[in-house]
């Protein structure tokens, strides 16, 4: 055994308190730690901080979960969330405007950005759309340049999700003004020239799950994901709708914690 | 229930404990735990397999994080957590310890979280915070020697004085 094979790194103290450290390491780290007093202390230390750890916390696993958490709950929430959603629309659309949308409320925490990004983007999707010739400052062909134009613009990393799969071609894209600052604005088009756009833009709300608002002709679904909001706006087809707007939501969302320590 | 469904299910006591100790509230852990648990059931599709309770803790470690960001965003408002700041005696032992995890930055208590808490292998937390080895080993590292020297400085009287 050479000397090397003697000396125990810090990380190896770590993997002896954590039983990772292999079986064949064993002998020598406690050989170590009982000439080495200060490493020892460190290790005593450790354990002292999980023991504190786990008598703290340890037992609120062994709570009944509340009533919130309830998967039965949660999985008819998410049909009754959308009913209510739709119902508070229709109640807006009633009283008058965003106005009404803002005063009747959802169980969101800041329902202006919803009003406000759901409104400006059917705005912008009635207004492009119909465009023939102009529909798009920068054409799909070339996405690369177009998304890194926007996300420059945004400030955040953007995606143009791929559609192809579900029948959507993207025509391009523009940056447009919006409740926040600049917002991103995403054209597709399907097999027989139906259009649904997708725009997005920067917010402070909380994070949140799709929310589906309709008028007349046109519906939207808006989310937030990440400090961006989105709002993926087409004719009012719940279902298609539904089904494009879960698939731009999926790919947004498959994102990787960033790197570092 | 479906298979699926039903290790959801029997993850949450423990998705909780790891949520309490992460915010140190219990309100804000059950709402994170909450939002755990509907994007997992919405993204059933895009499970490839695998180690179920790691990819929920996954999930509700990069939603703690987006919190934490967006909260850093907004006027700071101070709450003030311990009504039991009277209390000594062993008790005070979790006091120091929920503030001494306070002081930690959030990938350093994330980390020794999963390690002391949940029984996470160093390799698991790995992936859960999507860095190296090397990185989950330095994070733990930096975590406990803070901890202790929160806990020694938090402690004169027990210091000799010679």
């Amino acid at each position: 055994m050479t000397d090397q094979d003697l000396m125990v790194s810090e990380d190896e103290l770590h993997a002896y308190v954590d039983g990772e450290l292999p079986a064949d390491r064993r002998d020598t780290v406690e050989a170590w730690l009982a000439s080495h007093p200060d490493d020892a202390g460190k290790v005593v230390a450790w354990r002292a901080q999980a023991d504190l750890i786990r008598a703290r916390y340890g037992a609120v696993a062994e709570e009944k979960p509340p009533q919130q958490l309830d998967i039965g709950r949660l999985t008819r929430r998410r049909t009754g969330a959308i009913a209510a959603a739709v119902a508070a629309v229709i109640a807006a659309f009633l009283v008058g405007g965003v106005a009404g949308w803002v005063a009747r409320g959802v169980e969101t925490a800041t329902p202006s950005d919803l009003a406000l990004f759901t409104s400006d983007a059917l705005d912008a999707y009635r207004l492009y759309t119909v465009e023939v010739r102009h529909p798009v400052e920068v054409p799909g062909d070339q996405r690369p340049h177009l998304v890194e134009w926007l996300s420059k613009r945004i400030g955040s990393p953007l995606r143009a999700p791929e559609l192809d799969k579900i029948g959507l071609k993207l025509v391009g894209g523009r940056l447009l003004p919006g409740p926040n600052g600049a917002t991103a604005f995403f054209m597709y088009e399907g097999p027989s020239g139906e259009r649904f756009t997708l725009y997005c833009g920067r917010t402070s709300d909380q994070e949140m799950a799709l929310r589906y608002t309709t008028g007349e002709k046109n519906a939207a679904y808006y989310w937030v994901d990440q400090n961006l909001a989105y709002v993926l706006s087409g004719p009012a087809e719940r279902d298609k709708l539904h089904e494009i707007a879960q698939a731009a939501y999926d790919q947004i969302d498959q994102r990787k914690p960033p790197q570092g320590g | 229930m479906s298979d699926f469904r039903q290790r959801i299910e029997a993850a949450i006591p423990a998705l909780r404990r790891y949520a309490r100790a992460l915010t140190r509230n219990a309100e804000t852990a059950d709402d994170i735990v909450q939002d755990t648990l509907v994007r997992a059931l919405r993204s059933e599709h895009l499970f490839q397999g695998g180690d179920t309770r790691a990819w929920l803790y996954t999930i509700l470690t990069n939603l703690n994080r987006n919190r934490l960001r967006s909260l850093s965003r907004r006027p700071v408002l101070t709450l003030i957590k311990d009504s039991d700041a009277t209390t000594s005696g062993p008790e005070a032992g979790g006091r120091d310890i929920t503030r001494a995890l306070d002081e930690l930055a959030e990938e350093q208590r994330s980390a020794l979280l999963l390690v002391v808490l949940e029984g996470l292998t160093y390799r698991e937390v790995a992936n859960v915070q999507g860095v190296p080895i090397g990185t989950v080993m330095s994070r733990l590292a930096r975590a406990r020697a803070q901890i202790k020297a929160y806990l020694d400085g938090e402690r004169p009287a027990l210091r000799r004085v010679k």
